[in-house]
């Protein structure tokens, strides 16, 4: 299995669908972040659009991103856009719900004390709640990060696309049945994680450094 | 009278440093005796030797009987939020028939005035009451000894009258030996019947003095009484031996994150 | 009741305007909420034999999956939390497997079991274990040594100090996990399902989906999303029972 390991880390074929799966999931997170940071400051700091929304979140919430996989290949067919679509919809709750938990966390302390010094409150979102909440937002963007490749590799694996890591396990196994390549792919996207990982937590470590 | 603890050339290090330098000492049985000393001096390294939650690095512990029980500085912490107050104190109890642990539970609790209380979780009460709780659980395990770890330091003054007032009727009533470790030199002299002062790292046997009060004592007269406040500067003066003053480690953590948290609001 | 209102008005307006718009767009992509509902109705109360050969199954793999997956997470996680030994040996090698997305080893289990039941279990369970091990570790850790103490002050036996003592201070890590962990479990069913097998609610969607029978796959999503819900619910019922006696100030949050 490490001969193959090598042989395949040496393919150019093999590289161009990792960077494939890495590409989409970088992109699926820009996206999360982009909607759901400003989703999660507008429900956090306004409770009745937050009591409003509720029970649609609540419901939207545990369909799996999964379940939405035929849909999405019916409507936006075989191309990148579908997998980027679905691991943005399951990538989008973990950053929302933490953005959400840390306003509830903010310290209304802070708030009065920024209020007393004339800060308006569109002033108080962005100079006081939001660097309070962006230790909680960097680790709900980790979870995130994590679910994005979960959901990106499995849409792959169901034939939703032509390139990726998932596709590549895919037809390892339905080919030739080769599982040392089946093999390989696993361990590559399970290193690709630990990499996603280790590298969002150290970017929580050096920002957040209060 | 017999011995109920002996502790001979009890000395502990960890890597280099030397918590505590060769103890000896003993308590009676039925004896009230305070262990006090400079904050930082390796009083609860001693305590932890005793206890058994360490084995020290040299000399001997004996205890005559087969349990001890500790009551911790912390209450909060050493009582166990997910358990009733009755359950708490039933706690060490495990290996009795249920009858007799609740019998037993009951009765310390009655012991320490909280009967009512005793389907209540211990985060519902005050500070003092849950360290009447975990006393109460001490008593309950009837052990040779009970050892007190600042047993009354992380509550208000007028409660710790109070708690100290307790202690001393319950182990006159059930003739409970006790070794109680603290820093504060006024509760020394009026809880003990004897006071072993130490000195700082490593711990070292300064004095053991007897305390020449009567065993009926009350927070007013006796903390007037001339003999308590006697024996009050006699152990001042021992602890601060040769006007060399000894650093107050906790003081001076207190006012480091003070001067700490100034920065970071500023 | 004003809080009722307040909290299902918009839900009920966006169901509203899904009909108006479906009924009058009539795009085959999305089928008013009538029809879905219709599609459901006909699909599993019609034909009992959908719910027993699809749904229950599903469920049970579901359920048995995660319920595995908890019990040897939480026995496997204490121990360890508990063993500063055993975790500086197994440490590394669970962020590895923790991190390997779980259906990038659906082909290896297909591989390995074929299809069927067991190769959907062994992802399951292997997918959603990770969360109820990794929290019972750092739950079991965070006993404080206070409790530590007065456990050995007490002599204690053994099996008081695990289930009266370690797994109780545990115990608010492990639901989180438990939590996590659920919602995972009917991810990676309906993964192993759309793959592995004929039979499940998976295996409908996408038959659904080839007879180009839109409205059908729609009501399965909502089985889904009703499924996930009705869950979740169940276990945090339970959770606030099994955790009730945490202090108050906690009870206030989740209101």
């Amino acid at each position: 299995m490490f001969g193959e390991l090598v042989t395949q880390l040496t393919s150019p074929a093999f590289i161009s669908h990792v960077v494939a799966t890495v590409l989409a999931v970088l992109i699926a997170i820009a996206i999360a972040i982009a909607i759901a940071v400003p989703s999660g400051l507008v429900l956090g700091s306004v409770p009745a659009v937050r009591q409003a929304t509720r029970a649609v979140i609540e419901f939207l919430r545990p369909i799996p991103s999964v379940a939405l996989i035929p849909l999405a290949l019916v409507m936006l067919g075989f191309g990148p856009e579908t997998k980027i679509t679905l691991a943005v919809y399951a990538a989008l709750w973990p950053i929302l719900f933490n953005t959400i938990y840390a306003l509830d966390e903010l310290d209304p302390l802070l708030v009065e004390t920024s209020r007393v010094f004339g800060t308006g409150r569109v002033g108080v979102l962005f100079r006081v709640a939001l660097p309070s909440a962006l230790p909680f937002v960097l680790t709900g963007i980790r979870l995130a990060a994590t679910t994005a490749l979960i959901v990106m590799v499995s849409v792959e694996l169901m034939a939703g696309s032509q390139i990726g890591l998932g596709y590549f396990i895919m037809e390892a196994r339905s080919g030739p049945g080769r599982m040392d390549q089946v093999l390989v792919g696993t361990v590559v996207a399970g290193a690709i994680g630990v990499l996603l990982n280790n590298g969002l937590e150290r970017v929580r470590r050096r920002w957040v450094a209060w | 009278m017999s011995n109920m603890l002996e502790v001979a050339d009890l000395g502990h290090t960890y890597g280099d440093y030397e918590a505590i330098g060769g103890l000896t000492f003993t308590v009676r049985a039925g004896e009230l005796v305070c262990v006090v000393g400079p904050s930082g001096c390796g009083k609860s390294t001693l305590l932890r030797t005793i206890s058994g939650l360490i084995a020290p690095s040299r000399g001997d512990v004996s205890l005559n009987g087969s349990h001890l029980a500790v009551v911790f500085q912390d209450y909060s912490r050493s009582l166990f939020p997910w358990l009733s107050v009755q359950g708490n104190v039933e706690f060490p109890l495990r290996s009795l028939p249920r009858a007799e642990r609740r019998a037993r539970a009951a009765e310390a609790l009655e012991w320490v005035g909280l009967g009512a209380a005793a389907k209540k979780r211990p985060w519902q009460l005050s500070g003092g009451m849950q360290q009447r709780v975990a006393i109460a659980r001490a008593l309950a395990y009837r052990p040779a000894l009970l050892l007190m770890d600042e047993p009354f330091a992380s509550v208000d003054a007028q409660t710790r009258f109070e708690l100290e007032d307790l202690l001393l009727r319950v182990r006159r009533e059930h003739d409970t030996t006790v070794l109680v470790v603290t820093h504060d030199i006024d509760e020394s002299v009026y809880l003990g019947d004897r006071i072993l002062v130490l000195s700082g790292s490593p711990a070292k046997l300064v004095a053991d003095l007897e305390v020449p009060l009567p065993a009926e004592r009350d927070q007013v007269t006796t903390r007037t009484d001339e003999a308590f406040v006697a024996l009050r500067s006699k152990v001042a003066r021992l602890l601060n031996v040769g006007g060399k003053p000894t650093m107050d480690v906790d003081k001076w953590a207190a006012a480091e994150r003070e001067s700490l948290s100034e920065t970071v609001s500023s | 009741m004003n809080k009722f209102l307040q909290r299902w008005t918009v839900f009920a307006g966006l169901v509203v305007v899904w009909q108006l718009l479906g009924m009058f767009a009539e795009d085959p992509f999305f089928p008013p909420p009538s029809d879905i509902v219709t599609a459901a109705w006909e699909w599993w109360v019609l034909e009992p034999r959908n719910v027993t050969e699809h749904i229950l199954p599903s469920i049970g793999r579901l359920l048995s999956g995660w319920a595995i997956a908890s019990v040897i997470g939480v026995a496997l996680g204490l121990l360890l939390g508990r063993s500063d030994r055993a975790m500086e040996y197994a440490g590394p090698l669970l962020v590895f497997l923790r991190s390997i997305p779980p259906p990038a080893l659906v082909p290896v289990f297909l591989l390995l079991f074929k299809t069927g039941t067991p190769m959907q279990l062994a992802t399951i369970i292997f997918g959603v274990i990770w969360p109820v091990l990794l929290n019972s570790v750092d739950g079991a850790r965070s006993v404080d040594v206070t409790k530590v103490d007065t456990s050995a002050v007490f002599q204690i036996p053994r099996y008081q100090w695990v289930l009266g003592v370690v797994l109780p201070a545990a115990s608010p890590k492990i639901f989180a996990g438990l939590r996590v962990s659920l919602s995972l479990s009917l991810v990676l069913m309906v993964i192993s399902e759309l793959v592995g097998t004929d039979n499940g609610i998976g295996s409908q969607l996408i038959q659904a989906q080839r007879e180009f029978d839109y409205t059908r796959m729609w009501a399965g999503i909502v089985l889904l999303g009703v499924l996930g819900y009705g869950l979740n619910t169940v276990l945090l019922a339970v959770e606030r029972r099994a955790l009730a006696w945490q202090p108050r100030s906690r009870d206030e949050q989740h209101a």
